[in-house]
């Protein structure tokens, strides 16, 4: 019986998707075909979705974007053997987007039925995990940091040291915490696997239980992706039905459960310390540091916090050894890290790669440039609290320490295009006000400092002492940077200081720069 | 305007689903979100209901419940538009759909229609940022908004 895979993640499910599978199961029946058809994930090419994709005889064929009116055609086009349609994308492997990708953490993604276990063992699932139990669980964080795994939450904290810690604390009860707020504009990498492929997330949390003592699992999940708790959710009762997870983890003397937990709105909850105090109930108030979560985090418990990502990235290392994942990747920055081109941008998408493609061909090569047809004016690296980039400096490579040396982040790795129709001036006050509704109101730089923020550059928009009041802001990004108790007040300096440094004209007096054009 | 329910009814339906979540570590958050499922919005009512049951104070409700920008101090209207403000979807044009937004609706964000037919909400991202601008509009997603997209979803909204 011929397969059909229509993607139901959220990001096809607003393009459509719904409407696509509801079409195609009306034109099953009303031509009396037996075929079946099974609701993936996303691969991430978002410019073609949906992408519906049939099972032929030469492997998988794919075309898309497919809209409901295609559907007929489709049929009449023979699909179901791969016929030639206006629609027809090929091998979605050939798709130059998808070739040029290092799939390692994103393997199963928009392949697999998300919840269907039997089809991740199949795609090789559950490898890492059936290691990880015959493994002391040194040896598990041993290897994760030989692998060289950061956190790909944004901070790039080693991974493995940090479970070392979690590992060495005592303590009967202990946690591991996914943090699962992307709250990032520009990102959706978490909820992708979150919605494509759970099952490797909860591996990962398992293993990452395993290795430190932990036995139960939070993933804090903010309440903006509905899709991912559900598919979670569902992923997780499966788990737990297979033995999974349970009193023994694949019949092991290991017992490791988890739950999800939905967040309620707070941008800051995605800061490992609020979040922790979002989990038990309280506000998500920073908290300072020490003592560290992996010594006094959840409850005051020795807690693991790791980003989805990281945990996601776990089983496959596990799986093909800690040199496999370290082989890739430049300097500091191993592995693979998923890209999120998005915004005003030809080709969107998720795209996986090695450290140290350069920005230029992420953006130009890949992205194909805006999706309004006009120049590049900026990218913003590293979501609302990363730097503003201009066309200058896209020789740089896509690394930590890289971006880093360039007074900017790569953050949870979400790149958003701008055309040149975006001002600045605008952008730089967004991330000003954005801190004032964001902050938990704990440390005076945040919670003041962002507000003076944006008072100072609308004076210097509207052209009141503009040299001044430039010193003025660069001086109060300076306290907040360097004041602040987390990285809400402290790197909302990033994208207002290099909007200023890069684009200085969009900051002189509007009268000037009306004048100058 | 939609009648408030009555507080003793109120209690009893808090306490219900108190109890579901009670065994849980660290159960207010749940409990809040059962409560907004259930009512629409966290009523005044049902806050010392809470603190009561949990054993806090209710200025420490008040406070998690003040503090998230999800729980609703009133009902919302019958529909509840959120558009996403952020960067991505601000690159594509979202500022002007927000602005073309409230006009035919007539409310600003954080608003609801003095006929109680819907509510404006802004999100900051629903992870659609390469099909932005992105909306959720009645939990359903929609992406690359446009203009005559944004002028479909108001007259919808006020069927």
């Amino acid at each position: 019986m011929t397969t059909i895979y229509i993607p139901r993640d959220s990001g096809s499910l607003a393009l459509g998707a719904e409407k696509v599978a509801k079409a195609v199961a009306a034109e099953l029946a009303a031509r009396r075909i037996d075929a079946k058809i099974v609701r993936t994930g996303s691969r991430g090419l978002y410019w073609l979705e949906p992408m519906v994709e049939v099972e032929t005889s030469n492997g998988r064929v794919a075309y898309g974007p497919v809209r409901p009116s295609d559907v007929a055609s489709l049929f009449d086009a023979n699909f179901l053997a791969g016929g030639e349609h206006a629609k027809s994308l090929g091998r979605p492997e050939d798709i130059p987007f998808l070739a040029k990708q290092t799939r390692l953490t994103f393997a199963r993604c928009g392949i697999i039925d998300p919840v269907s276990l039997d089809d991740y063992r199949a795609h090789g699932g559950l490898a890492g995990l059936e290691k990880a139990v015959a493994m002391t669980p040194l040896e598990i964080v041993q290897t994760v940091t030989e692998s060289g795994l950061r956190g790909r939450g944004g901070a790039g904290f080693p991974t493995g040291i940090k479970w070392k810690t979690v590992h060495d604390a005592p303590g009967e009860r202990k946690y591991i915490v996914c943090n699962a707020d992307e709250g990032d504009s520009g990102t959706f990498a978490d909820r992708m696997i979150m919605e494509g492929d759970p099952f490797v997330l909860i591996e990962g949390m398992a293993i990452a239980g395993i290795a430190t003592g932990a036995n139960k699992g939070y993933i804090y999940l903010r309440s903006e992706y509905p899709h991912a708790v559900a598919t979670m959710n569902a992923a997780i009762e499966v788990a737990r039905g297979a033995g999974v997870l349970g009193s023994g983890v694949l019949g092991s003397a290991h017992a490791f459960d988890m739950e999800v937990r939905v967040g309620a709105g707070a941008y800051v909850c995605g800061e490992e310390t609020s979040l922790l105090n979002s989990l038990e109930g309280k506000r998500g108030v920073v908290r300072a540091k020490p003592p560290l979560p992996a010594l006094q985090g959840l409850f005051g418990k020795p807690t693991v916090v790791n980003n989805v990502i990281s945990l996601a990235s776990v089983p496959i290392i596990l799986d093909k050894g800690a040199a496999h994942y370290k082989d890739f990747g430049m300097g500091r920055s191993r592995g693979t890290i998923p890209i999120q081109i998005a915004g005003n941008v030809r080709h969107g998408g998720l795209f996986e790669a090695a450290f140290g493609m350069t920005l230029g061909e992420i953006i130009d090569e890949i992205g194909g440039g805006t999706a309004s047809g006009r120049p590049v004016k900026a990218v913003q690296v590293g979501g609302p609290l990363g730097a503003y980039f201009p066309r200058a400096l896209f020789d740089t490579p896509f690394d930590y320490e890289a971006f880093a040396a360039r007074d900017g982040l790569i953050g949870h790795a979400g790149i958003v295009v701008f055309d040149d129709s975006a001002d600045m001036l605008s952008q730089a006050r967004f991330a000003m006000e954005f801190c004032a509704v964001e902050s938990c109101g704990k440390c005076t730089p945040c919670r003041i400092g962002s507000t003076r923020g944006v008072e100072t550059l609308d004076r210097i928009g509207a052209g009141i002492e503009p040299e001044t009041n430039l010193a003025l802001i660069s001086d109060l990004c300076n306290t907040m940077k360097f004041g602040s108790l987390c990285a809400l007040g402290g790197f909302t300096p990033y994208p207002v200081m290099s909007a200023i440094t890069h684009f200085p004209d969009d900051f002189r007096p509007r009268e000037v720069a009306v004048a100058a054009e | 305007m939609r009648m408030q329910q009555a507080s003793t009814q109120i209690a009893a339906r808090t306490a219900a689903i108190i109890a579901e979540h009670q065994g849980l570590e660290g159960p207010l958050l749940p409990i809040l979100h059962g409560i907004q499922d259930e009512f629409g919005y966290v009523p005044q009512d049902a806050l010392p209901v809470i603190a009561d049951a949990l054993n806090i104070s209710n200025a420490e409700v008040h406070g998690v419940v003040t503090f998230y920008h999800d729980y609703r101090r009133e009902p919302a209207g019958r529909h509840v538009v959120k558009l996403c403000r952020a960067e991505a979807c601000q690159s594509m044009g979202g500022d002007a759909l927000a602005a073309k937004l409230e006009a035919l609706l007539g409310i600003g964000f954080h608003e609801t229609s003095a006929d109680g037919a819907v509510t404006l909400e802004p999100a900051y991202c629903l992870g659609l940022c390469a099909c932005a601008p992105s909306a959720m509009v009645d939990g359903e997603v929609i992406g690359r908004l446009d203009a005559e997209r944004i002028e479909e979803i108001a007259r919808e909204v006020r069927a």
